[in-house]
């Protein structure tokens, strides 16, 4: 396996210069050139754990997780699933707006830089497709992790599927619409 | 204070909290919150198969494996320790709907006639946990984002792209609850 790891590297820098590649295959590459150039141990990931762990309990303190809040909010029977998605989305503009304003830099002294989201037709269908998924399965992939914690652990065979998924788009990605 | 944190949590509490992840994860180190990226980086690790949209370095990309394990075990502890007494609270439309497919809304968070592992051997349980499984997965990767990474992380930085997709996650959503999610619950 870090065999092939290592195999695989120079295709990667060699492929970010290739212009014909598109902004999800060029996401990952440009994350990485903006990334810290601070290499940090494996511990360092720890304090990710602990936010996670804090989204966690939001995720099922406000039933987010929930199959029956998804479905009443696309039947317009409950407002909850909206003000959360609102009020989430404003607190992230302002702080967003903030961290611009005041050139707010990371723990590590390092600015921190935002790209730009290229439009293409996936935006579209993939919209479409996984809208569809998000109300069968009444998750959407955060929650998704968050339903297996609750002790449902039949919903490890979603996640599973869902990588699959997401295989399959990759060995499609060139014959769709972009 | 532990009875309050018992009780389900407002909207207006639990959404700024969420917000909230996205300057934590810019602060930590430069982080955007996409949690449908995991996915890839999962098949970047185990299944590459020489597919060019897998390969890349997702070893830089292990904090957000770390973050959805710990929102695996952040839900553990709240369903543990912080978990509601009461029954869940479900609308009573949702509810007489359901009961119409044989669906009880009595237990936890979610439809134990949908979500067990019995269900996953029925028609109607296998069409909903995988083929809606799959979807998230595909639908996510084509639209290059799922509610975190388009609806609040894309929203926050005011990204059309992401608008165009916001809206489009809900118009799936709307028509597929609605109109084909009845079918399937026929089944």
């Amino acid at each position: 396996m870090s065999s092939s790891l290592i195999k695989n590297k120079p295709q990667v820098t060699g492929s970010s210069a290739n212009e014909s590649l598109d902004f999800e295959v060029r996401s990952l590459d440009t994350i990485c050139v903006n990334e810290s150039k601070q290499y940090h141990p494996w511990w360092h990931n720890l304090k990710y754990l602990a936010a996670g762990m804090l989204l966690g309990i939001i995720f099922i303190k406000a039933e987010i997780v929930s199959w029956y809040r998804i479905q009443e909010m696309f039947r317009l029977q409950s407002f909850h699933m909206y003000g959360v998605i609102g009020s989430a989305v404003i607190t992230g503009v302002v702080s967003v707006w903030l961290i611009k304003r005041f050139r707010i830099r990371t723990i590590y002294g390092e600015p921190i830089v935002f790209h730009p989201k290229k439009f293409n037709k996936g935006q579209i269908y993939g919209g479409l497709l996984f809208g569809a998924g998000w109300a069968l399965t009444g998750a959407c992939p955060g929650p998704l992790f968050a339903q297996i914690g609750t002790g449902a652990t039949v919903v490890a065979i979603v996640v599973l599927s869902a990588v699959a998924g997401t295989w399959t788009y990759g060995f499609l990605r060139e014959r769709l619409p972009h | 204070m532990i009875d309050f944190l018992k009780h389900p949590w407002p909207w207006y509490i639990a959404g700024p909290l969420i917000g909230l992840t996205v300057p934590l994860l810019l602060l930590l180190g430069n982080k955007h919150f996409g949690i449908s990226a995991n996915l890839r980086h999962v098949c970047a690790a185990c299944f590459p198969a020489g597919i060019s949209f897998f390969q890349y370095d997702w070893k830089k990309e292990a904090w957000n494996l770390f973050f959805i394990g710990g929102i695996f075990l952040g839900a553990m502890l709240a369903s543990k320790w912080l978990a509601n007494p009461a029954p869940v609270i479900v609308d009573p439309g949702l509810t007489g709907e359901l009961a119409g497919y044989g669906i009880s809304t009595k237990g936890g968070l979610l439809p134990a006639d949908l979500f067990s592992w019995s269900s996953l051997f029925s028609l109607r349980g296998l069409i909903l946990l995988i083929g809606g499984g799959f979807l998230v997965g595909f639908g996510t990767r084509y639209a290059g984002g799922c509610t975190s990474g388009h609806a609040i992380m894309g929203l926050s930085t005011l990204q059309w792209p992401s608008l165009v997709a916001t809206i489009m996650f809900m118009i799936g959503g709307f028509l597929t609850a609605n109109f084909i999610l009845p079918l399937i619950l026929q089944l």
